[in-house]
């Protein structure tokens, strides 16, 4: 049995706890600038975004580059579910992202017979047929968009946040997850030890395509407004970048390159080219260079405290 | 209006021919490349910008005709291509797919973005460059342009159909493409030739994007975003890698387009193309004209 409160989770807790008091605190306070609290939301949503394309792309080993596109469905879904039939925020944000999840599977059972390029060009292609979906429904004010109450706070932000990141952290560790490791390192040796290859990569892409739909409805019913062109691939790019500088396949890689990102873009953010050219010049260099990112597949952990008995993720080289 | 059907569905033709050629036209350069490299050259679609920026830029400032500006064009571009594979693709080759994908895309945005400092968002206008007369048959209207556009788009077409099939630069390009290794010990110097199916490649983008520029009559930064990836539908619909499949698939798209324009639904236009890719991967992903390769263990 293992023991859920050793000294690791406990500082773990901690530390999230204090985090979230902090903020909140000055949230209350009303000393936080209102600019830094969009960029916090902001980072929490890129997390989420990040650390479940990481999902696709890291961890298993496929390449998506539609995630924008299960951000839309989430973010628009969830906005039909709030604000046109005025439902409440949870059942917005779960419905956002089950549809979303559904999505996932419709689109990953057949596209991902492919490999490589294809599977990136097929994912791709499907991100921009969902956009251009949600610009022809009228219902959904088409390419204007429509507006919406912001009802999430930093609470709701950073509780799904670090729900979504607990629970896919805790995916990668289990049964399932070594198999999608496997996947990624070796597809046909995985497939000849008896790993249910397809089925792990839709349960993958699944898993990612819902956790893209929470963060999606957080986004809608944060930001007022939401339009098509929000969702269009340069969307999915920006996440594409985070998890690969955080680093392909590590957890907390993803999140250090969402929280990096995420204040490169608040801090360039009216300097709109400079901030793409930068990104990729940084994306170019990094290939060359160090094409793993900053973490590579390793994981930060708190193993460093110290516990007896526990075969923790990051033992893995 | 007065046209009956069939003047309607030729005219769709003639449309679709025009905008097709130019999508076969870039989407020889993705074949190529990928024939040779296995790279998917995601900042073609942007060369294409450059080089219809280029040709403007001959046609305003140094006022040349159309034939030198497209000329200037090609040349302009084949080096910046040259350049992009020397500073950017080269040190990766060996590295894995994922991130040969990853520089193409920061390539991709690089020039966008890039382009969006130097040239400023601002949409320009593409001087007219054809006499503004009109042809018609049978009720089928054909521009001037319409026709140049088609006579350029076949003959460089011609010229590289030549230059692969005929000459022993093609030869050794199809070497390089059919077997890496063994062309090396044959001799062949594998670098040069993957830099010159990148001018090549980059060239024929260069004359789509002059093409487009004086078709659509506006050019901005942004431009060769959804022709690129178009086009890029374009060489997996004829069998990436294949460079007939690549003028075929170009052309049936611009059909399918102008046919769902024509239909009256333009707004989805983009989709349909994509809903094509998707459905050719699934069904024949190594398309029209592709062999399917059994993989090896």
């Amino acid at each position: 049995m293992r023991n859920w409160f050793n000294r690791q989770n406990l500082v773990a807790l901690l530390g999230i706890g204090l985090l979230y008091a902090i903020v909140q605190g000055m949230i209350v306070l009303d000393i936080m600038p209102p600019y830094y609290k969009l960029t916090l939301i902001l980072i929490c949503i890129y997390i989420i975004l990040s650390t479940s394309l990481n999902l696709i792309n890291g961890v298993t080993g496929q390449f998506s580059v539609g995630h924008a596109g299960f951000m839309a469905i989430g973010a628009y879904i969830s906005a039909i579910v709030t604000a046109i039939n005025h439902g409440p925020l949870l059942l917005g944000i779960l419905a956002g992202a089950i549809v979303s999840a559904l999505a996932g599977i419709l689109v990953g059972l057949p596209t991902l017979r492919l490999k490589g390029d294809y599977l990136a060009i097929a994912t791709l292609g499907f991100g921009e047929i969902v956009r251009i979906i949600f610009l022809n429904t009228e219902y959904v004010g088409g390419a204007a968009g429509f507006t919406l109450p912001s009802k999430i706070t930093w609470t709701w932000a950073f509780g799904l946040m670090v729900i979504s990141v607990v629970l896919m952290k805790n995916f990668v560790a289990s049964t399932h997850g070594r198999a999608c490791i496997s996947i990624r390192e070796n597809e046909i040796a995985a497939e000849s030890m008896g790993v249910n290859t397809t089925k792990y990569k839709v349960m993958a892409f699944t898993m990612g395509a819902f956790f893209a739909g929470v963060a999606g409805a957080i986004y809608a019913n944060y930001m007022y407004i939401i339009q098509p062109m929000t969702f269009s691939f340069l969307k999915s790019f920006d996440i594409l970048v985070m998890v690969v500088l955080g680093g392909l396949g590590s957890m907390t890689g993803g999140i250090l390159g969402a929280i990096a990102m995420t204040v490169v873009y608040a801090v360039l953010a009216s300097f709109p080219e400079w901030r793409l050219v930068i990104t990729a010049v940084m994306l170019i260099v990094m290939m060359i260079y160090r094409p793993t990112g900053i973490m590579g597949t390793k994981e930060f952990s708190l193993s460093f405290l110290g516990k007896k008995g526990d075969k923790n993720a990051a033992s893995k080289n | 209006m007065g046209s009956s059907i069939t003047q309607q569905i030729f005219q769709q033709l003639v449309n679709g021919l025009s905008l097709g050629s130019i999508y076969a036209l870039i989407a020889l350069g993705y074949t190529m490349v990928y024939g040779i490299v296995k790279l998917i050259n995601f900042a073609h679609g942007d060369v294409m910008m450059v080089g219809a920026y280029s040709g403007w830029f001959a046609i305003t400032v140094f006022h040349m005709s159309f034939l030198p500006a497209l000329l200037f064009a090609m040349v302009a571009c084949a080096i910046l291509g040259v350049l992009i594979e020397r500073i950017a693709y080269k040190p990766i080759r060996n590295a894995s797919r994922i991130a040969a994908l990853i520089t193409a895309i920061g390539i991709s945005l690089f020039l966008e973005y890039g382009g969006m400092l130097v040239l400023t968002a601002q949409v320009r206008t593409y001087p007219d460059v054809f006499p503004e007369t009109i042809y018609s048959v049978y009720g089928v209207i054909f521009k001037y342009g319409d026709i140049v556009m088609l006579l350029t788009s076949v003959v460089l077409m011609g010229l590289l159909h030549f230059t692969i099939q005929y000459t022993k630069m093609g030869k050794a390009m199809r070497a390089v493409s059919f077997d890496k290794d063994a062309a090396l010990l044959m001799g062949i110097d594998i670098n040069n030739i993957i830099s010159l199916t990148f001018a090549i490649g980059s060239a024929l983008a260069a004359a789509a994007g002059v093409l487009m520029g004086v078709y659509f009559n506006t050019i901005d930064p942004l431009m060769g975003l959804i022709p690129g990836l178009k086009a890029f539908v374009a060489a997996v619909l004829g069998g990436i890698g294949i460079i007939p499949g690549a003028m075929v698939g170009g052309l049936m798209l611009g059909l399918v387009e102008s046919i769902v324009s024509g239909l009256g639904a333009s707004t989805w236009r983009d989709a349909v193309a994509f809903l094509i890719l998707i459905l050719v991967l699934i069904i024949k992903p190594s398309g029209l004209f592709g062999k399917n390769v059994r993989e090896k263990v």
